[in-house]
């Protein structure tokens, strides 16, 4: 028995987001007498297959097959079917964002397993498998029962502390033998934003909304966000206005993100807005506005002009780094 | 091209959102419900598409009591031909999925949203797909239909995708598929009323998941303040209080 991990990579580096996701399997795996079984798929190389095991994976099983590239739903749902079928899994866990939503449906209906997304936090029980998660946007938590042997999930990010369990991570090459015909999905274009921080995985993420007056404002932030090594956001506003790449936009109809740090300059906090950041560890408001809801769903605030406090703060993250 | 759109009835996104008896089931009473929002930008697109030639007929269906049939009306008011209502209580995804399965068969395009506003569980697309066993693209952005062959943009990490996959389709919709949600005009509600809405039996179908029991958020601590003129403060307390610097 194990607990299947589908891992993620960007460039051939695991996110943030899978060594989050590995932690929280190895604490799963613990409660039920288990072991953690990763599943990497694309071209990581093998050190860096082996930091899955500072996390607590014991074994690494790595896919190298170009024809995954172009992301087959269905495919990939096989794969990922053969790996939890070979390894005995009664869990599969994938991230609740883009690839996670678009696999895990799919590979619960061949595993005959119950399937809740979103996942936050360790399971209420084991025996029997209940897990917690948000509904209604946010606006509620539910405790929900896997019925089944099998169980998938998706977790989502940021609801776990990444903590190191160093184990020796035993790395197999895994061939699922899929077929061709399984592959039905062709790229006939990539375009991609290259250079930048990854939003969906950033651990600081540097935002400006209206109050920030127009993209020719941007200087400041965009210093601040590489002093910081943030991922660059919007409000849908500016994103509407073409005064930043609709790529930033978060909210609920952007991006969904949940760094660790969410710094808003000029973004009121609309509720929409709130739903795509509100899974922040910390979220940091600088408005002018005393009444702005941000400010209700912030941790830290300054209320003030955003042109202001961006030179302070600059200088302060300089100072930071200059006595580190 | 026959296009189906899955519907989700969900509370209005401003209801207040209450539990009754023990905390153990949602607190319907005077709830106004629409179309899921996702659901609502998937049909505006198929009605997009349909205008641009080349699609004949757009479904909607829902696994649902009767109270969702305003829902449908109104889905058929903004433009669907028909409507299907299977007539059931949506217990999970799973069985959502398996419920909507018997009259997905005949479609050459099926459009999900990414999820549902009131369970957020991004499940049923992807069910739909697999049991049967047809093609799905997820975190789809935008979609074109060209000389009757369907161009799907997707997100990725990082970008976006231009993709061709053969149909029958389910495309699991995102952000960018429309711009707005159409608003059903007067003699699109006049219509509605002469449109065909079926109501089928469900099929047999178990749950595999069980709502035990719900729970309002712990409310949150008040915002610390930090004066504008020593803003230096706010990196310390990141560093310091916060340790996430």
């Amino acid at each position: 028995m194990s607990i299947l991990v589908y891992t993620e990579n960007w460039a051939g580096k695991f996110k943030k987001l899978t060594y989050e996701i590995v932690s929280f399997a190895a604490a799963i795996a613990k409660e039920m007498g288990s072991s953690v079984t990763a599943l990497s798929i694309g071209h990581v190389a093998d050190d860096e297959l082996k930091t899955l095991g500072k996390y607590g994976a014991n074994k690494v099983l790595n896919v190298k097959d170009d024809r995954f590239e172009s992301l087959d739903n269905k495919a990939l749902a096989d794969a990922v079917t053969k790996a939890a079928e070979k390894e005995g899994s009664n869990v599969i866990i994938f991230a609740h964002n883009n690839e996670g939503k678009a696999i895990a449906p799919r590979v619960s209906v061949k595993l005959n397993a119950g399937m809740v997304s979103g996942v936050t936090g360790l399971p209420v029980s084991v025996d029997p498998f209940v897990v917690r998660k948000k509904v209604f946007t946010g606006k509620a938590f539910a405790n929900i029962q896997i019925k089944t042997d099998i169980r998938v999930i998706t977790f989502a990010q940021n609801s776990f502390e990444v903590v190191e369990n160093p184990t020796e991570a035993a790395i197999e090459v895994f061939d699922p033998q899929i077929g061709d015909e399984e592959f039905n999905t062709v790229i006939k274009d990539t375009h991609l934003i290259t250079g930048k921080v990854l939003l969906t995985d950033a651990e600081i993420v540097v935002s400006g909304g209206r109050g920030m007056k127009g993209p020719e404002n941007w200087g400041g932030l965009e210093e601040l966000g590489d002093l910081l090594g943030a991922g660059m956001a919007c409000s849908r506003p500016v994103s509407d206005e073409g005064w930043r790449p609709k790529e930033e936009h978060v909210g609920q109809t952007g991006k969904i993100i949940a760094p660790n740090v969410y710094m808003a300059f000029g973004i009121s906090g609309a509720i929409q807005h709130l739903g795509g950041v509100s899974s922040s560890k910390y979220i940091v408001a600088i408005n002018k506005d005393p009444e702005a809801p941000i400010f209700e769903a912030a941790d830290y605030g300054i209320i003030g002009d955003a042109f202001k406090v961006i030179p302070q703060l600059i200088e302060a993250v300089k100072e930071m780094k200059a006595n580190k | 091209m026959k296009i189906l759109v899955l519907i989700s009835n969900v509370p209005d996104t401003t209801t207040k959102i209450r539990f009754t008896g023990d905390n153990k089931a949602f607190d319907a009473t005077g709830v106004q419900w629409i179309i899921n929002p996702w659901d609502e930008l998937a049909l505006t697109r198929a009605m997009e598409l349909k205008e641009a030639g080349g699609v004949e007929k757009i479904t909607v269906a829902n696994v649902g009591t009767k109270i969702t049939e305003p829902t449908l009306r109104k889905a058929l008011a903004v433009g669907a031909d028909d409507a299907i209502r299977i007539d059931a209580e949506p217990l999970d995804a799973y069985f959502v999925a398996t419920q909507l399965a018997q009259v997905a068969k005949d479609y050459d395009l099926i459009l999900a949203g990414i999820e549902a506003s009131d369970y957020n569980g991004a499940g049923v697309g992807g069910m739909l797909a697999e049991i049967l066993g047809i093609n799905s693209v997820s975190a789809v952005s935008g979609i074109d239909l060209e000389n009757g062959e369907l161009k799907i943009h997707r997100d990725i990490d990082g970008g976006s995708q231009l993709l061709s996959i053969p149909t029958p389709l389910i495309a699991i919709v995102q952000k960018g598929i429309a711009i707005d949600p159409r608003i059903p005009a007067m003699r699109g509600i006049m219509m509605a009323r002469k449109k065909p809405l079926n109501v089928v039996p469900p099929v047999d179908a178990e749950a595999r998941t069980e709502f035990l029991s719900y729970e309002l958020p712990a409310p949150k601590a008040a915002c610390k303040m930090v004066d504008e003129d020593n803003a230096k403060e706010l990196i310390r307390l990141l560093r310091e209080e916060a340790k996430v610097l």
